[in-house]
């Protein structure tokens, strides 16, 4: 699984084992991910009947059909679903650094007698799968009578990422002191300090925060599935799980509707590649 | 590392100095009557250090931070275990407590206890991908051409959407779908459904797993391996070192946190699969993972009481498992404080 030692290349680094082996087995791998979505891709330009006659890797006739968008878009109550999930995202990641931000601030710059107790806390619930305590928190959202309402997933969100916290603390240390103490001087309080010298130094934080946050809540399935079960409380996870019904074995549809929740992903990668990877790689690793 | 007010030595005579002036603007001088204080150290009686709100205002902070950890996450694991004892349907107002008759349920109805097994191929699964992943990396730390290309490629699955994954590889596994297309190519045919029978169609979840998150561990590999110092492969070339030297004595080293993170991700990822099952197969054909099963106890059956058992114990694994980790790898970079 290790490059040989075969070539003994004296100076650089450079490609180790053969370099043709070496592509080879980067361009299998780039096959295997890319051939099952090349796949739906060409079945969501597909009319219905050449989806029943040609093999799954046939090309669609016309390269620019794109009624099953439409279908998929309307049908499928897409824009409901987007509008939804735009909605706790909005909220949820606002919340998200908020809260982060204000638990990093007062951990990081205050002393006070239960600190201990408090990290404690916060650091016990990272190991806490929340997968698991769903049967619980369920009657807890219920309690609040917030089930099939669009507060659910966003208190769940914003209430449950630790991550986030670990990310603002660790980069709250990296701004010094002397900035909250000058402000001080000059009359400003904590809330002030907070707000006009900590918050806004946090910026490449809060992108990292906005990014992994983004993404997962985005892609999150689990919450929306549990909490919302309205037609029209949707987010693009739980709509596109419901094309499995009234779409059946229309594939040439449930593939558009993949495309379409897969796209905003992919435009959002490209631009954002290397923030993608350094926040994934932070969040992952706190 | 933590640069604290107070830890710093230089801001904090400045601090007390100039803080009279402060006080007095903040507070109209009203407490000036702290003299004794005053005396005992050079600075003013009592700074921002020392007043009352500066005890206070940590916790205004903190307070709607706490407040929802402990209502999303400590009051459903307290009121998780209190239901585990009892036979609690969810809905109705009264309960019986039925002591520990729910966790023997679990490990003695061999239907709900043959979920274990499913997570058996997932773990399996997570070494394919961890021995991929560290493939990959290593690979891709050293100059290739297109490297951010094929980099951007590896890890895109992992931020695609579970349900979209989901379609997408029903379509691949289909009868006739693009799996079997791609076999006959190459002169294999098949004829039997690859999701219908149970030790093919979890082999075939567990690799949709694969595809799926091998790219989180490639990048978190490569970010590990990069951080390695350039001036080591040098002196080890220096020094003779093959590459397969370099791997085991300079890369494998300085990885192996990352490595460590990794498997128990994959450990407690394989015992809380749901989604992937969840939407391809709805856990039928034995595919039924232990989330899958709570979730049907729970909010199909109501039985409120055994799916907290079973939560209980999948909590009690996961913590398990961390605890062997941290004993096993004691991270020398866990530090909050």
């Amino acid at each position: 699984m290790t490059p040989a030692p075969a070539a003994r290349h004296p100076r650089r680094r450079r490609v180790p084992v053969g370099p043709v082996l070496t592509y080879l087995s980067l361009i299998a791998a780039s096959a295997v991910v890319l051939l099952p979505l090349a796949v739906v891709l060409l079945t969501s330009l597909k009319t219905s009947q050449e989806v029943g006659d040609g093999g799954a890797l046939s090309l669609p006739g016309d390269w620019l059909n794109f009624d099953n968008y439409v279908t998929a878009f309307n049908d499928g109550n897409m824009l409901t679903a987007f509008g939804n999930t735009a909605f706790i995202l909005l909220f949820s990641i606002a919340g998200t650094v908020i809260i982060g931000s204000m638990t990093a601030y007062a951990i990081d710059r205050f002393d006070f007698r239960a600190k201990k107790l408090v990290m404690a806390l916060f650091l016990i619930a990272t190991l806490v799968p929340a997968v698991t305590t769903q049967v619980a928190t369920f009657q807890v959202i219920s309690g609040f009578g917030l089930v099939d309402t669009r507060w659910a997933p966003i208190l769940l969100y914003m209430g449950t990422d630790i991550v986030s916290v670990y990310i603002f603390l660790q980069f709250i240390r990296g701004i010094p002191t002397s900035l909250d103490e000058a402000a001080r001087l000059d009359g400003a309080n904590s809330f002030t300090i907070y707000r006009k010298i900590i918050f806004p130094l946090l910026k490449p934080a809060i992108a990292t925060v906005v990014i992994i946050k983004g993404i997962t809540t985005y892609n999150d399935f689990y919450i929306p599935f549990l909490y919302m079960h309205s037609e029209d409380l949707g987010t693009i996870s739980t709509a596109l799980f419901r094309f499995k019904g009234p779409f059946g074995a229309h594939w040439e549809a449930i593939s558009a509707g993949a495309i379409l929740v897969i796209l905003p992903t992919l435009v959002i990668f490209l631009l954002l590649q290397r923030w993608i990877y350094n926040g994934f790689s932070q969040g992952a690793t706190k | 590392m933590t640069d604290t007010t107070d830890t710093a030595p230089g801001g904090v005579a400045v601090t007390r100095r100039r803080s009279v002036r402060d006080r007095n603007d903040a507070e109209g001088g009203a407490r000036g009557g702290d003299r004794p204080t005053g005396r005992r150290r050079a600075g003013p009686p009592r700074s921002w250090r020392h007043s009352p709100l500066r005890r206070i205002t940590p916790w205004l902070f903190l307070a709607a931070p706490l407040a929802l950890l402990i209502t999303f996450t400590y009051v459903p694991v307290a009121s998780m275990i209190s239901y585990s004892f009892t036979d609690w349907d969810g809905v109705s107002p009264d309960r019986e407590n039925v002591g520990f008759d729910n966790y023997v349920q679990i490990f003695t109805r061999p239907e709900l206890f043959r979920v274990f097994f499913v997570s058996g191929y997932y773990l399996a699964a997570s070494v394919v991908q961890i021995a991929v992943a560290l493939y990959f990396a290593v690979i891709l730390s050293f100059n290739l051409k297109f490297r951010n290309f094929f980099k951007g490629i590896l890890f895109f699955p992992y931020l695609i959407n579970g349900v979209a994954i989901g379609f997408v590889f029903l379509y691949f596994f289909q009868d006739g779908g693009t799996l079997d297309s791609v076999l006959s190519w190459f002169g294999v045919s098949n004829d039997h459904p690859w999701l219908g029978d149970p030790t093919s169609a979890n082999i075939s979840l567990a690799g949709v797993s694969v595809w799926r998150f091998t790219g989180l561990n490639f990048v978190l590999f490569l970010g590990a391996i990069q951080s390695i110092p350039g001036e080591l492969y040098e002196a080890a070339e220096l020094d003779g070192a093959g590459r397969w030297k370099q791997f085991r004595h300079i890369i494998a080293p300085g990885i192996k946190p990352v490595i460590s993170l990794s498997v128990i991700l994959a450990i407690s990822g394989s015992l809380s699969v749901f989604e992937i099952p969840y939407i391809m197969t709805g856990g039928a054909t034995g595919t039924q993972t232990f989330v899958i099963q709570t979730i049907k106890l729970a909010f199909q059956f109501n039985k409120t009481g055994l799916a907290s058992a079973a939560a209980v114990v999948l909590l009690l694994i996961i913590l398990l498992i961390t605890w062997i980790q941290r004993r096993l790898v004691p991270d020398d970079k866990v530090d909050l404080v």
